[in-house]
């Protein structure tokens, strides 16, 4: 039989430990950081938007069947970098240390429907503080899915397996209206001209973002234009996809547990630590995959450090498991396919009433902890 | 080209950088044609390194050719520059030593090394021709002034030199009356030493250097007895912090503190107050700040991006709304502060927890 959660488990020295070794690797990799980093990021913003001039150019053209495929390709991969690898990274303030206006979080825009400004407040604020809390983190499930079985059910999410997958497609305008928390709003908790403000800047942005994916381009591809309007909503739809795919994959497989409310307001520093890694599952790949995903593949190391620049997780991701290995927490990790069943399943069965088989009716301090960890590949990872 | 067509054609390079941003949302055309060409950025006035030309065992005048945004400057007027240091931004400013108008579009800055690893050490020992750094519009009112006095007193030390070469260059067309008393350690540690004699030999600068390892530091007397018409001269003076206050009192006992314009290039900080922790309220940044350190500094070295300008209290471009608390003018050790107050950041250090809109 498992111990009880490790929040309940460990005691408030080990959790200052955990505290204490957690922030001195923090504190190292930011004294290390300089010119290679600065180098990097400088050369991925490069390449990205090389890629999508060629990309754009290629799509001129894209009545020709190889301008059409080759330039699609080259926009969607240019897209995905532009908000995993860059945008989301540089807006949590991964590269604030430059002091480089151009490459700053209070600065950085993104090509998605979201503005920065809303996204930064939902994300880095509210997700990243909150993170699978049950009834805090908006960002579970994003207040439209039944992912835990603590969620209580509703009918609804009888036709989660199905607006799921429409979500999936679209999934920066979801994010977009998400993000200005409209539902706050109607409850009375958002001020609404704080809410019309940003109407405002998302009504202004949303203008630009279609204008140039779907009226601009295609405009100046001339008789190129319906292949390459056809070309931008391909590209803008394969990265909602890959997005939404890889952000489910960070806080829903099977080894990643949830929290209440209670756990979190009792939460130490180190408990703060142990939360975001039991509460996060990393993705394993190769280099290339972990770049298209924005290195979000190591989402335990940015759930710990999310503003040291994502470029250092692979360094630092041996010694995080060092340290889990020490007090006996799982470091949670699988291929993509495997933890993409499992948040399949997950959807499907939660989608009905119940889900949580035999524990359902736990109450908050006693939480039976989620199953032994699937990453059996992960050796250190068995000492929970 | 005529003055109306230089006018008129950034109008219409505006106009097509508008309609371009349609095609590069939610970047800007900058962002691309800054891979071309740096120089090209509207988003930020860059200037690219042409040559770096030593003066002294540790100064060199880096000479730069400023983006097309530049707008010159006057003679004794700095200019701000960031460096990039370890993939660090640094800025500092430092005197312009070019006369404007250059014939070749370029500027001239002149640094002196004062420390290993520091932002003047990377420039006159480090940086190669091509190199981008930032820039921001000349400032100061260190300046000669329309219509340039007929006689003029220059008193200069060490590195002060720079700004008033600036001038004695931009002279070079008329021929005002000018002296300069030059103070440097030694003959060979003279900045643009052999210019300085040059100008003084064609008849054009009364020049008297003096050397402190032979004569010690020199008084305001002393100054006085090189140049007996003082008090008929505008006296322009540039140098250590001591030697200014000096001649500041100095003159305001001859009653003539009108006549005497200074430029300072590092505000004498004073240690004082508790430090505390800082909340710069609009970057949602919170960090722990010494007593003896300013705000600006704290704030960036936790990477919040502030507005920032002298960084030695007088051009007020670092200034935040204080939310809470106290802090300690770093110049004065003056502990003050109510909420609302307007707070120069960069002179200005946390004496217990304060919250500052920035």
């Amino acid at each position: 039989m498992k111990s009880a959660s490790p929040l309940e488990r460990l005691s408030s020295e080990d959790l200052d430990a955990i505290a204490h070794e957690f922030d001195a690797l923090r504190d190292e990799v930011r004294a290390d950081l300089g010119a290679r980093d600065a180098a990097y990021i400088r050369r991925i913003i490069a390449v990205q938007r090389a890629l999508e001039l060629a990309g754009r150019g290629t799509l001129l053209f894209s009545r020709h069947r190889p301008a059409l495929v080759g330039g699609t390709a080259l926009l969607t991969v240019a897209k995905v970098l532009e908000n995993m690898e860059i945008g989301h990274n540089v807006m949590h303030g991964q590269w604030d240390w430059m002091r480089d206006p151009a490459i700053h979080s209070s600065s950085w825009e993104w090509d998605a429907a979201s503005t920065a400004r809303s996204w930064k407040r939902s994300h880095n604020f509210q997700h990243h503080t909150y993170t699978n809390v049950v009834g805090k983190d908006r960002d579970l499930g994003y207040s439209a899915m039944r992912v835990d079985p603590d969620q209580p059910w509703h009918p609804v999410y009888l036709l989660q397996p199905v607006y799921g997958i429409l979500m999936a497609a679209t999934f920066e305008w979801g994010i977009a209206l998400y993000d200005m928390e409209l539902d706050a709003v109607r409850r009375g908790e958002r001020p609404w001209s704080e809410a019309r403000a940003e109407l405002k800047a998302f009504a202004r942005k949303a203008v630009r973002q279609l204008g140039k994916d779907y009226v601009v381009f295609p405009l100046l591809s001339g008789r190129s234009a319906r292949n390459t309007l056809l070309a931008s909503v391909t590209a803008n739809v394969a990265r909602n996809v890959w997005v939404h795919t890889i952000v489910f994959m960070g806080h829903i497989p099977e080894g990643a547990e949830t929290f209440t409310e209670e756990q979190f307001e009792r939460e130490s520093r180190g408990g703060w630590y142990v939360r975001q890694l039991l509460g996060s599952c990393n993705l394993d790949g190769s280099p290339l995959f972990h770049l298209m995903t924005g290195n979000l593949s190591y989402q335990i190391e940015h759930h710990l450090f999310p503003d040291i620049p994502t470029k250092r997780y692979a360094e630092i991701a041996p010694r995080v498991k060092v340290i889990c290995e020490r007090y006996g927490l799982s470091y949670s990790s699988g291929p993509l396919g495997r933890q993409y069943r499992s948040v399949a399943k997950k959807i499907l069965r939660l989608s009905l009433p119940g889900g949580g088989p035999e524990r359902v009716q736990v109450t908050p301090p006693e939480r039976v902890p989620v199953p032994e960890p699937l990453s059996t590949a992960e050796p250190l990872a068995s000492a929970a | 080209m005529g003055a109306a067509a230089t006018s008129r054609r950034p109008g219409a390079r505006r106009r097509l950088l508008d309609a371009a941003t349609w095609l590069t949302t939610p970047l800007l055309p900058d962002d691309y044609l800054g891979f071309v060409n740096p120089l090209w950025s509207s988003r930020e006035l860059r200037g690219r390194v042409v040559a770096v030309i030593p003066e002294t065992s540790d100064s060199a005048t880096v000479v730069l050719r400023p983006g097309r945004d530049w707008l010159g400057h006057e003679a004794g007027q700095y200019v701000r520059l960031s460096v990039e240091i370890d993939g660090v931004r640094h800025h500092r400013s430092y005197s312009l030593t070019s006369a404007p108008q250059a014939d070749d579009g370029c500027i001239a800055v002149t640094v002196k090394a004062v420390a290993a690893g520091s932002v003047s050490a990377q420039l006159v020992h480090c940086t190669a021709p091509g190199t981008i750094v930032g820039l921001e519009q000349a400032g100061g009112s260190f300046r000669l002034g329309v219509p340039i006095p007929d006689r003029l007193l220059f008193i200069t030390a060490g590195s002060g030199i720079t700004p008033v070469m600036g001038m004695l260059r931009a002279l070079a067309g008329s021929s005002p009356d000018a002296v300069l008393i030059h103070i440097e350690r030694t003959r060979e540690e003279v900045i643009f030493g052999a210019e300085l004699r040059r100008l003084a030999a064609s008849g054009r600068l009364r020049l008297h250097e003096w050397h402190t390892d032979r004569l010690g530091r020199p008084t305001p007397a002393d100054l006085a007895e090189l140049s007996v018409d003082w008090l008929q001269r505008e006296t322009f003076a540039c140098g250590p912090g001591a030697l200014l206050d000096d001649l500041q009192s100095h003159f305001e006992a001859a009653g003539a503190a009108d006549r005497l314009r200074v430029e300072r290039f590092r505000t004498p900080l004073v240690a004082a107050g508790e430090g505390g922790r800082v909340s710069f309220i609009r970057s949602g940044r919170v960090v722990d700040a010494e007593g003896s350190t300013p705000l600006l500094q704290a704030g960036e070295a936790a990477g919040a991006l502030l507005p920032s300008g002298c960084r030695m209290g007088n051009c007020h471009t670092c200034v935040g709304r204080l939310r809470s608390g106290r802090v300690c003018d770093l110049r004065t050790g003056e502990v003050h502060g109510t909420p609302g107050d307007m707070i120069q950041t960069c002179v200005s250090a946390a004496a217990g927890p304060v919250e500052i809109f920035l």
